[in-house]
């Protein structure tokens, strides 16, 4: 089978790109090792709703709840609320993400892209030293599939990257161990996405409860990879969910890895290029992958289309989704970083701290960032390193 | 040797991701152990619902 690109992993980010390649009239072929596109989930689920929509319009079904806001709570329970709007990229819609992920493969399908399930990339083929496909296994069938670009979206636990050379291997601190319960319980807010920070109680991370509609919400928890330990997430969870949901009842219970080490030293090679979790594209402070993975998938699936034309499929000809998307989500990732190595050690009287700090303050109209300089006004001191972000 | 309890597994995938010598593979809900695998412990300690065991013979 020839193609004129293969895209690994039927993601957001793999969707994006198929789609993107297709429209343009390419050869496209994605590939899914699992059977069913979108499931297991792996996720919380939130999205900012203008970066989605600026991206994709979205379906009803695909949202499970919209939400107003989010509220934070520090160790000591002071909370904090913030609306929508102001948010960021991680709050707004919570989303379907089984019924999401299927879409945005269907859109690639309808564009013109081939779709293979339980079809699973083994390695990279070569052809005088150069990436020209995967040999793959298909219901038990190996395959080989042409193609002179391969796209990695192959997640958290990506393989394409280490085939050609790009080590991609998470370091402990570098990534959140994360377990998710979906729960019902009345006691649910079905209008506010929550945080909550606390060593003991995520130590290096945070628990969230994101809405889902009807007195439904995922409940997880992310511990920072150095701090955690065999079985702690699904401990914790438990724990937090004694004291916060004691009635509550899980319908539904997932695990995942959740990369957070910054910007990635390469997602090229000769003939490749790594899209969304795969190139650690996640928001590392946040948690937050989806939109990245779809910008990023986009971009390149349009680099794609450049290569065919030019011919050129080397790491130098893929250079131009090299500098897209860093100078476009490679910032944030960068700044989100820097935050991330700061929270991570702080005390919880530091966090209490913070929290207090902003008691008389009207911060209901200010951004993320505007609260971010307000917090570093009151206490200069405590975030004297991030001065450099602050201004 | 590493071991998998398959009863308790999520298949998530996060220990694929930190293995320092690719001996991981997630396959749908099976997870494959290869024989490079040097019993580092990483995942061990990563694994979030604790599926994975190095047991050591003595």
């Amino acid at each position: 089978m020839k193609f004129n690109v293969v895209v690994v992993g039927a993601g957001p980010g793999g969707s994006m790109a198929a789609k993107t390649a297709a429209e343009a009239g390419l050869d496209v072929v994605m590939l899914e090792k699992r059977q069913e596109i979108g499931d297991p989930i792996r996720c919380a689920e939130g999205v900012g709703k203008r970066d989605l929509c600026d991206i994709v319009k979205p379906d009803p079904q695909w949202i499970a709840a919209e939400v107003k806001g989010f509220r934070v709570y520090a160790p000591n329970g002071t909370s904090l609320v913030m609306s929508e709007d102001k948010g960021g990229a991680e709050v707004g819609y919570v989303l379907e993400r089984k019924i999401f992920d299927r879409a945005l493969a269907m859109n690639a399908a309808s564009a013109g892209a081939k779709v293979m399930v339980k079809t699973r990339a083994l390695g990279l083929l070569h052809k005088d030293g150069v990436p020209c496909g995967v040999s793959a296994m298909r219901m038990g069938e190996p395959i080989q599939i042409e193609a002179p670009l391969i796209i990695g979206a192959d997640g958290v636990e990506s393989k394409v990257g280490r085939w050609a050379g790009i080590d991609t291997t998470l370091k402990p601190k570098d990534i959140h161990c994360c377990a998710q319960f979906l729960v019902q319980d009345s006691s649910i807010d079905d209008e506010y996405c929550e945080f909550f920070f606390g060593n003991e109680l995520a130590p290096g991370g945070y628990v969230w409860a994101f809405p889902k509609g009807e007195k439904l919400a995922n409940v997880g928890i992310g511990v920072q990879g150095s701090k955690s330990g065999s079985g702690e997430p699904i401990r914790l969870l438990k724990k937090f969910m004694k004291s916060r949901f004691p009635n509550g009842k899980v319908v539904e219970m997932v695990a995942g890895g959740d990369p957070s080490s910054g910007v990635i030293e390469s997602a090229t090679a000769d003939g490749v290029m790594l899209v969304g979790d795969a190139a650690h594209q996640t928001d590392p402070l946040t948690g937050g992958g989806i939109l990245n993975a779809m910008k990023a998938g986009i971009i390149a699936g349009e680099v794609t289309v450049k290569a065919v034309s030019a011919g050129n499929f080397r790491k130098a000809g893929l250079k131009e989704y090299e500098n897209r998307w860093r100078a476009d989500l490679g910032k944030h990732i960068a700044r989100s970083y820097e935050y991330k190595e700061f929270f991570v050690k702080l005390r919880d009287n530091d966090f209490n701290q913070l929290f207090s700090s902003l008691k008389n303050e009207d911060i209901s109209n200010v951004d993320l960032r505007g609260v971010l300089r307000v917090l570093f006004k009151l206490n200069p001191k405590l975030l004297w390193e991030l001065r450099h972000l602050v201004v | 040797m590493l071991t998998v309890n398959r009863y308790k597994c999520c298949y998530c995938g996060a220990c694929v991701g930190v293995c320092p010598t690719i001996s991981l593979e997630l396959v749908d809900t099976w997870l494959e152990i290869s024989e490079e695998c040097k019993e580092c412990g990483i995942c061990t300690k990563i694994c979030p619902v604790g599926a994975l065991e190095s047991r050591h013979e003595v």
